[in-house]
Formats: C-alpha cells, structure tokens, sequence
C-alpha cells in the first residue's frame, strides 16, 4: 500500500529519567527561581529570553530558533494527579494513560491499531532502540524495533554477504510459515514474518536517502538521521519513536542538562533542516516530553524527582507559543516540594490524536481531557 | 539408541534445574545418572559457591552497585553465568519471579542483591521460614510499604500481596483477612536509613517497633487471636490454596506454560494430577522445598515435558553464555550481555510491578523476537567459541558429513533440539546447498567451519529454538 504523501506523522522523542523543566524553560525574572536554585541555576548572561518572562538556556538555541520561527509549542505544567515521582510507573502511565493500575497497552499500540487494523503495512510504527518501549506495545501489533544502524536493521546481522544473507533469509521465512490453530507457533511465526518484513521493507530506506545535511555524530543524531530516512523513501510510516537520556540529574545537573540538550538541539536542528530541504516537514511534528520534571529547590548539586514538567511541540503547523501557565514556585503552592501539574498529559495527546492523526482520542487515552489549540 | 535417550532427558532436566549444558557436562552427567544428578542438584553445598572476589577483580563497581543499571545486573549476570550449583541459582531466580522486588522504587541494587542472596541461601529450604525471613526483608518491606504500615493506621500492600501473590492466591481470602494480615504485621519495618549524602547508600535492617504494633484481636482465614506477622505465616501455610498455588507456580517455571497468573482463580491446572501430587508432597513434608523439587524433577509428567516452556529471556541469554563458554571473567563488555535480558523485555532486579512478569508466549513481541534470535545467532555464529569449537571437534571426528548428518548432528550437539518435519526440511535444504562437508585439507575445513556457524545461526533463528 503506498502511502499517500501527506498522510499525517508523528514522531515522539521521548526524554528518559526525568527532563529539569526549570533549566530548560527557565523564569529568570522569578527571583525564587535563583532563591531556591543556589548552585544549579542557569546565570542570565546564559539566557536566551523568549519574552520578558521565560528564556532558554543558551544550549537550547536550535529550539529558541524554532520559537522564533513560531513552529514551538511549549505546554507549562504538564503532568497528572498524584504523580509516584517513580521512574518506571511514571513512564508507565505516560506509555499506556492508566494511572490507577498497571496498564499493558500502549497508547501508540492503540494508534496504530486503529490506523491499520488490517496489518497492511508492517512498518507503521518504526522505533529506534533496542527494545519495545511500552508506548508502543499492543499484542498483534507489529512494531520494527531498529536496535543498532538502520543499514544492518534485521534478523542474522551477521551474516552479509549478499546472496548467503539472501538464502539464509528465504530459508528463515519458509521455517516460519503459519500453523493456523497451533497457538504459540502460529503466533511466532506471524511476529517472526511481520518482523521480516517489515526489515525488508526498511533496508531501501537508507540507499534512497541523499541530503546535503549533516546530523550531529550522537546517539539521537543518528536516530533523528534514521528516522528522516524512512521518513523520505515513502514507505507509509506513521509514528515513529525514540529516547533520549538519561536525564536524571541528581547530581552534577548543568553539565549533563547541557550536554543532552545540546546533543538534542543540534539533532532536531538537522532534522528540521533535512526535513525542510526536501519539502517533507509539512506533515510532520515532533513531541517530546519526560515522564517528570524536578524538584524546585536544588539538592547542592542537581535536582531529585519531581511532577509537572514541561512538553514541547514542534512543526511547520504547530501553532508556536506558551500554553497554560508556569505553576507557581511559591512554597505554599508546590505539592511535596514540586510544581504542581495542571494540565494532564492526555489533553496533549488527545489534541494529537484528535487535530493530527483525526482519530477518536477518547479510548485511547481512556477518557476526555482538555485540548489546547496549539495545532493549525 | 538409549544413550541418545539419555543424553536428551538430561538435557531436558538441565534446561529446567539449572541453564542448561553443553554435550560434555551432559555425558558426564549421563555417566552419574539421572537421580543421582537430581540429587547433586539438590545439595548445592557439595559444589563450590560462585567466587564472589573474582567478579570483584574485574568488575569493582559491582560490589555496591548502588541505583543505576548495569552493575547491578551484571553482579547478578556474573553468578547465573559462573555457578556451580545451577538448581540453587535457578530457584533464587523463581523466587524472585514470584517475590518480584523491583528497583523502580527499591532503587538500591545492593539490597536488591541482597534479596536474591536471600533466595539461593533458602529458597530450597522451607517454605514458611523463606516468608517469615522475607517478611523481615526490608527491599520487600519497602517495595510493598510495610515501613508505612502502623498501628495507627494501617496500610495494606504487603498484607494483601503476600495473600494474593506470595502464598494463597486471589480468591482464597477476603478483604478482611487481607485487613486482619495487615493489622498483624503493623510494626514490622526497618531501622531509620542513614541519608544517602554525602557517603551514599548504607545497609538496610529489620527493626520491630512493638509500639508500633496493633495489639488487638484478629480474625484471620477463621482464626481469632493476638496474632503477629509470624502467626500469619502459620496460618496461610496450613491452607490447602496455599500448597495448591506454590506448585502451581513450580509447575508453571520448572514444567510447562500455564496461563498468566491474574488468571489462576478461572482456569484450573493443564495438569491438575501433576499439582496434585506435587501438593502432596509439599503439604506432607511440612513445605521442605526439596521433597517437593525431589519428585517433580523424578516425575513422569517432567520428563515427558519437552519443549513445553517458553524460555525466558535470563534463560535465552544464561543459556547461551553458558554453553558458549568464554565468559567466566567478567571483562569488559560485561556490561552491555547484562542488559540483553532487559532488551529482549526481562529487566532483572527489576520486573515492572509486584505481579512479576508475564511469560510464557506473552515474552514474545516484535522487538524482542528479533533481540533473541539476533543474540544468539551473534554468539553461535562466532566460531572461535569455546563451545562451537567443541561441536566442531565433535564433527572433524565424524569425517564426510552428508547434509542430512550434519544438520541431525547439529541439532544434536546444540541441545539435543527437536524441530518439526517442515523446520527439518528446510535445514538439510540449506546444506545440501552448500554440499558434503569435509575437514580433509585447510581448505575445506575452513569452509565446513564457516558452514557450520551459519547452519548454528539457522538453528537458534528457529521457532522451537525459543523453548526449552
């Protein structure tokens, strides 16, 4: 099935471990910003303002030209209720929209079902890194999960050479033919061929590509890189995914914060550019969120585990600007020491959902929320 | 030919009590005996513990892994790799699938590892003494609250996991006896922690505080009195449900794939005669483990269950490590094998919830099929292995093999593996491509080698290649 050209894409990257929303958009006109960041707050001559009240730390600067080109949305506050301020079960309710008991869907895995519900297309979802994030996960989905280089992307790497890695291929999809009723084998062997496939499929990706751009030589580079790959050989992806991280910085946060931003930035710059040089961004906006943000008062040398966070989208039709508001940073206000969230998660994805995708948001993210218009 | 038969249960029940065995641990072993392996099996103490000193040598970091992957894991990794005493390990492993302690929130490897150390040095003893000693585990106390849970009030998280998933299973209890549980472990918590800054983590100990303990009478499964935790533990332990749900778990991970647990109280046993024997032995000698280990690994329903489990991505990874042999050191690089288990979806020291993992097919999804294949497949491929050199050894002995020979023999040295008519056809298919293979000159030995790292490569890239 070949794509039609505009059919809308997402591409998530999602930032591990808890992004520091105060140093990355930053109330430098706060004083009890400085007040309770003794040691890890970001000085004013490092700051690119975006209006008199927020401003960016200056390794952000690929993003401050986003904002300036109005294509960023940055979305204050985000987070939900009663937020564990766990690594794992935070992702976890951000990966399947279930706050109250152990989700096993992936909102994503939901996406793509709805999406393709025939499995016409085994490459809907492409991931890059090296396992399932659960975002993703859906029992009959088929997900590439792109572990290392795309250009070695599939079963038996190490066999190469052309014609032996031809054979041993055939061979390995003739072994996987379906034994319908045979329960767990029949279930391998359709994983197995999807798999196949979908690597098949994949491996065109990378001889097609031909760009002036140069991606920054990081792991996100290469993933962002990757993802521009598949992007422009047309093969009908419509969500990709990747992490970035890890951004918990208890200790010794603004070098590590500045490194992984700079490495972020610079990635997105490129792709951005790749993107535009090839008139394929107009369908295409970028999501990248954390599972938290992070305390307010520093702990002497970085930041412990917080709830609202910050959430950014970019696109040539994204509406740029702030949407809700900054929680306040007065010590009344926060919820055990943090920002407290107010806007949930899922008024986010539901407005992808709804104004993006145009799928019904409601099953999947398990309820109605709120939608901010930060979509054109 | 009953070698062969021989040499194929005793792959089966190394696959099962331990990580599985090359061909020459399993003909000595056949040498020995069927029962009398199952008996060294279960005397771990006669072989020598895992040498924890060497792993420090290599791998430093590894002694107080603190909260951040890998070195927690590759510790752990080290002793599943390098142990003597396989059954020992294997049901440190089981129990930590039942007793899952995550480090999502434990965020301390070292008490983690600690847990585990738990399990090997009494998870083949008593059942009800391994609860009393984890009800006193303050990695368990934590991960279900019981610091939280006082006198005052009471929280029940632990009350009700060690009913509903550490003993009795759901549906064989009510919410007051899950109320009534807690109430009797009001108190039992851990010494106050020493903050983590300036000098990092500090052990972790059991403490009870009597004034924290609610004193009253408690109405338990039909029982009324002053109990405490311990009396607790009693009285699950004579419970009928209890036996019922520990072998149930015991048949699950040592004999064959039963449904996802949250399903137990639904779907009765595939086997229910085999639970039942394994019951009556658990309930007759007073929940020793090894009586009860003793006749499952004797038991027909067993040995007839070939290929009937699903392996679990630590048994994909150990398995493999083991039997290619080389990784007895913990050199670098150690690291990243410790996290392959997590890749293909099995993040040990680190299940995503209290509830364990899902296993049995639901370990397979599209990215961690091709994790599993795509490891071994890099392992068996790589010929200098001390243990593909083995099998070839074993195939320049053979001479001239004809295509057919070569992939029986194959399937042989790797397992012994069964694979179905169709899978069969297509591996003689792929050597007859490439000929009779012979080790006569350099030449041909050169190739027959490559040939055989490709057909290994076949081999574990088969779907009866996942089970065990």
């Amino acid at each position: 099935m070949a794509a039609k050209q505009k059919d809308p894409v997402l591409v998530v990257v999602q930032l591990t471990g808890g992004n520091d929303y105060l140093n990355t958009v930053v109330p430098y006109n706060n004083p009890l910003y400085r007040d309770n960041r003794k040691v890890v707050s970001i000085g004013d001559n490092q700051i690119l303002r975006l209006d008199k009240d927020y401003g960016v730390p200056s390794y952000l600067a690929p993003m401050k030209q986003f904002w300036d080109e109005g294509k960023l949305a940055v979305m204050h506050g985000v987070g939900y209720l009663d937020s564990p301020r766990s690594h794992f079960r935070s992702m976890d309710i951000w990966h399947t929209c279930e706050a109250d008991k152990v989700g096993t869907e992936g909102w994503l895995g939901r996406v793509i079902r709805e999406i393709d519900p025939n499995k016409e297309n085994v490459i809907t979802a492409v991931s890059f890194g090296p396992c399932l994030f659960r975002a993703l996960s859906m029992p009959g989905v088929p997900v590439a999960c792109v572990a290392g280089p795309l250009e070695t992307y599939g079963f038996l790497p190490g066999i190469q050479e052309q014609t032996q890695r031809q054979a041993v291929l055939d061979r390995f999809s003739r072994m996987y033919k379906p034994i319908p009723g045979s329960g767990v084998m029949e279930y391998m062997a359709t994983t197995g061929l999807d798999s196949l496939k979908g690597a098949d499929i994949l491996k065109a990706a990378p001889g097609k590509y031909s760009s002036e751009i140069k991606y920054p030589d990081s792991s996100i580079g290469r993933k962002l890189k990757g993802i521009a790959q598949v992007h422009f050989a047309d093969l009908g992806t419509r969500v990709f995914y990747c992490d970035h991280g890890s951004f918990d910085t208890h200790a010794g946060q603004n070098p590590l914060h500045a490194s992984l931003w700079t490495a972020l930035s610079e990635g997105l710059d490129a792709f951005m550019a790749d993107l535009r040089s090839h008139d394929k961004a107009d369908n295409v906006i970028i999501l990248i969120f954390s599972e938290f943000g992070r305390r307010v008062r520093d702990n002497g040398s970085g930041t412990d585990h917080g709830a609202a966070g910050v959430t950014f989208v970019i696109g040539e039709k994204v509406r740029g600007g702030h949407y809700g508001d900054m929680p306040s940073l007065e010590a009344r206000k926060l919820v055990q020491g943090d920002l407290n969230p107010n806007m949930d998660f899922r008024g986010i994805y539901s407005a992808i959902l709804d104004k993006w995708l145009h799928i019904d948001p409601v099953p999947i993210v398990n309820g109605t929320y709120e939608q901010l218009a930060f979509l054109n | 030919m009953a070698h062969a038969a021989d040499i194929a249960l005793m792959a089966h029940l190394m696959r099962r009590a331990g990580f599985g065995a090359g061909r020459d641990e399993l003909e000595a072993r056949v040498a020995k005996g069927y029962d009398a392996t199952v008996e060294e099996l279960l005397d771990p103490e006669t072989q020598p513990p895992v040498d924890h000193y060497t792993l420090l040598r290599h791998q430093p970091s590894a002694l107080l892994p603190g909260g951040v992957p890998p070195m927690g894991n590759v510790n752990y990794m080290y002793y599943l790799v390098t142990t003597q005493r396989p059954l020992e390990e294997k049901m440190a492993l089981f129990w930590h699938h039942v007793f899952a302690t995550g480090n999502s929130k434990v965020d301390n490897y070292d008490q983690l590892l600690e847990q585990i150390d738990l399990f090997r040095h009494h998870g083949m003893g008593n059942y009800r003494d391994l609860l009393l000693k984890l009800a006193k585990n303050p990695s368990m106390i934590f991960w279900l609250d019981n610091n939280q849970n006082h006198g005052t009030e009471v929280n029940e998280n632990w009350g009700r996991e060690l009913l509903e998933l550490f003993s009795l299973g759901a549906g064989n209890y009510t919410e007051i006896d899950v109320r009534e549980a807690s109430r009797a472990f009001t108190g039992w918590g851990f010494e106050t922690k020493l903050p983590r800054l300036p000098y990092g983590r500090f052990p972790w100990k059991f403490q009870y505080r009597p004034e924290d303990h609610d004193e009253g009478e408690k109405t338990f499964l039909g029982h009324k009195g002053n109990f405490n935790g311990e009396d607790i533990i009693d009285i699950v332990v004579e419970q009928p449900a209890c036996a019922k749900f520990i072998c149930r778990h015991l048949y699950n991970f040592f004999v064959a794939d039963e449904p996802q647990v949250p399903a137990w109280n639904l779907e009765p046993p595939r086997d229910p005669a085999a639970i039942d024997i394994l019951t009556k032995a658990f309930r007759e000698n007073k929940y020793e483990m090894k009586p009860v280990l003793r006749t499952l690994f004797t038991s027909d329903f067993f040995k007839n269950a070939r290929y009937k489990h699903l392996k679990s991505p630590a048994e994909v990874v150990v398995g493999t490590l083991r039997q290619m042999g080389g990784y007895e050191i913990a050199k670098p690089g150690y690291g990243e094998l410790s996290m392959q288990p997590s890749y293909m979806g099995q993040d040990l020291l680190n299940p995503p919830s209290v509830e364990g993992w899902h296993t049995g097919q639901e370990w397979i999804n599209s990215g961690s099929l091709m994790a599993r294949i795509n490891f071994v497949a890099e392992q068996v491929g790589n010929t200098s292995a001390p243990g593909v050199q083995s099998i070839i050894k074993r195939l320049r002995a053979m001479g001239v093999l004809a295509p057919e020979q070569m992939v029986d023999t194959c399937l042989d040295l790797l397992g012994p593996i069964e694979v179905g008519p169709d899978t069969k056809k297509e591996l003689v298919d792929q050597v007859k491509e490439w000929g009779d293979l012979s080790w006569d000159t350099a030449a041909n030995a050169q190739a027959a080698t490559k040939r055989t790292g490709e057909l290994l490569q076949l081999i574990v890239a088969t779907r009866e290649y996942q089970f065990a």
